[in-house]
């Protein structure tokens, strides 16, 4: 029909017009962009590298007690072509995943619950956000009598700290789900495990990821402080590792241990940082790139 | 004659009680034929969404009777409200999803209904990678896919522009006679309404009564900037204006 086709014609002219132009990705592009986010950083860490050979030339403190980057550099080589280093690594490491999975499980049932049931928010909503604020550190006595000097002690830290902060993400991502989505959801039919599915949980991804990586931050920050605090039998940790340079005094390699820590921190934060940034793409909450 | 569509009886909607209660509709006495294309015009708090949830089933009269037979009922509102997460052919799909349709019927279904709405081409896109107009031919698709022989519109073209809105016309023009539809038309366009109604239905504001009926003789397709549909257009809005002024102090 030569109408319909003219009518076509007006249509797909009409949604040509008003898309935006497609975003052009050529590989030199995506290589200055690396460039561009990445030559701050560098310069950041050569500042700061800068500022503390500075402070160690000052003579502020003798160099046993404040190495340079230098010695502290050497040490950290040294550290990580060891494999008992790694073995270290992985202790530390499945003590956290451990400890964050089980959060992620008791957070998300918790905060699914709050959610859900009115009276029970009333009753613990502003004790999750209490709990979330509060140092976890300050559980460790209670946690030792517990359950002694093990690993029990240091999961249950780590789960107090990162649990409120997931739960709360959830709760603000189900209380946020916009009317216009949920009235959809109504006239599709969603009811129930159905709303839940098709509409609640997915609608939520967004928020339930930042609480996700902020109840990652408040366990891994847990776990610190339990290897410090608790030292289990035979369990060669990263912190007992940094409490033990401590004790031998040796500073370039108590030094390295905390750049490690720092950079495991750093290296966890990417993973969660490159999830949140894959969602709000697929969203189109920001703009590609 | 041909059997009523939608039949609203006597229909009344009070919400809240006491001192409080604010009277939405008032004893409202609607009818719509099977394929007729009819819009509901009124100013400001004449409750048309609150007729429309009324005849969706999402909300119970406080009195009086809403009936729509053996016909299937789907709303549209003034935002296109897709899920982000889902594609386009995902959103539309959804329906099906919910009533736990078997995977290739629903595929299927959505590639023709895109086709219907002249998407097929955005069919993987994400919503956000549309225009305003695309999406709501999107939400159109969705509300056709619950296989929808009652269209409730609430203001489906009121966030676009006017060139887009002109277009669309034309496209639901298109769909409600291919598909012989019975839609319910809900705007504060007066000129959208003639342009699109076989019957314009006016609206009283608080509490949202029929006021008058005027049906729209002249043919179809008819174009928005057209003499015949300004001229039935100023008459309506003579009248809706004697309405408005009467709610002034």
């Amino acid at each position: 029909m030569p109408a319909d086709s003219a009518a076509t014609q007006t249509v797909s002219g009409l949604d040509e017009l008003e898309l935006a132009p497609p975003a052009r990705r050529d590989l030199p592009r995506l290589g200055r962009r690396f460039w561009k986010s990445l030559w701050p950083k560098l310069l950041a860490i050569g500042l700061v590298i800068g500022a503390w050979e500075a402070v160690v030339l000052s003579g502020w403190r003798p160099e046993y007690q404040l190495p340079g980057p230098l010695p502290v550099a050497r040490e950290l080589v040294d550290q990580v072509t060891q494999a008992s280093f790694w073995d270290s690594v992985a202790l530390t490491m499945t003590r956290a995943a451990t400890g964050f999975l089980l959060a992620v499980v008791i957070g998300t049932l918790l905060g699914a619950a709050v959610a859900r049931f009115a009276p029970l928010r009333a009753a613990i909503g502003s004790l999750i956000t209490g709990l979330q604020t509060m140092p976890s550190i300050v559980w460790f006595p209670m946690a030792i009598l517990l359950f002694q000097l093990s690993e029990s002690s240091i999961l249950f830290v780590v789960v107090l700290g990162a649990a409120p902060s997931v739960a709360n993400g959830l709760i603000a991502g189900i209380d946020y789900v916009p009317p216009a989505w949920r009235r959809v959801g109504q006239v599709l039919g969603m009811r129930g495990i159905g709303l839940y599915r098709h509409l609640i949980l997915p609608a939520c991804l967004p928020s339930f990821v930042s609480g996700l990586k902020q109840g990652w931050a408040f366990a891994w920050r847990s776990l610190m402080a339990g290897e410090l605090l608790v030292v289990v039998p035979g369990a060669l940790s990263i912190g007992v590792r940094l409490q033990g340079a401590r004790e031998l005094s040796d500073a370039p390699l108590l030094l390295s241990y905390v750049i490690i820590i720092l950079i495991i921190g750093i290296m966890v934060d990417l993973v969660f940082g490159a999830v949140d940034s894959a969602i709000r793409r697929r969203w189109g909450m920001k703009a590609a790139g | 004659m041909t059997t009523a569509a939608v039949r609203l009886d006597g229909v009344s909607k009070t919400y809240g009680r006491g001192p409080d209660a604010v009277q939405a509709l008032d004893r409202v006495d609607l009818d719509a034929r099977g394929g007729e294309f009819v819009c509901l015009l009124g100013a400001s708090g004449c409750g048309k969404s609150t007729l429309l949830s009324l005849v969706a089933g999402l909300d119970a009269a406080t009195a009086g009777s809403v009936d729509i037979g053996q016909h299937r009922v789907s709303l549209m509102f003034q935002e296109p409200a897709l899920f982000p997460w889902l594609t386009v052919a995902g959103n539309v799909e959804l329906a099906g999803r919910v009533r736990g349709e078997a995977r290739d019927a629903r595929r299927e279904r959505s590639a023709e209904l895109l086709e219907l709405v002249r998407l097929s081409a955005f069919a993987r896109k994400r919503p956000h990678e549309l225009s305003g107009g695309m999406r709501q031919r999107t939400a159109l698709a969705r509300a056709l896919a619950q296989d929808a022989d009652v269209l409730l519109m609430d203001e489906p073209f009121g966030a676009l522009d006017a060139m887009t809105r002109d277009i669309l016309h034309d496209e639901l023009e298109r769909i409600w006679r291919q598909r012989a539809l019975t839609v319910l038309f809900v705007t504060h366009n007066v000129r959208e309404a003639v342009r699109l109604g076989d019957r314009v239905v006016l609206l009283s504001s608080r509490p949202g009564r029929v006021l008058e009926e005027f049906a729209v003789p002249h043919p179809r397709p008819r174009r928005i900037d057209s003499a015949e549909v300004a001229s039935l257009a100023a008459d309506i809005t003579d009248r809706l204006r004697r309405e408005v002024s009467r709610h002034a102090r």
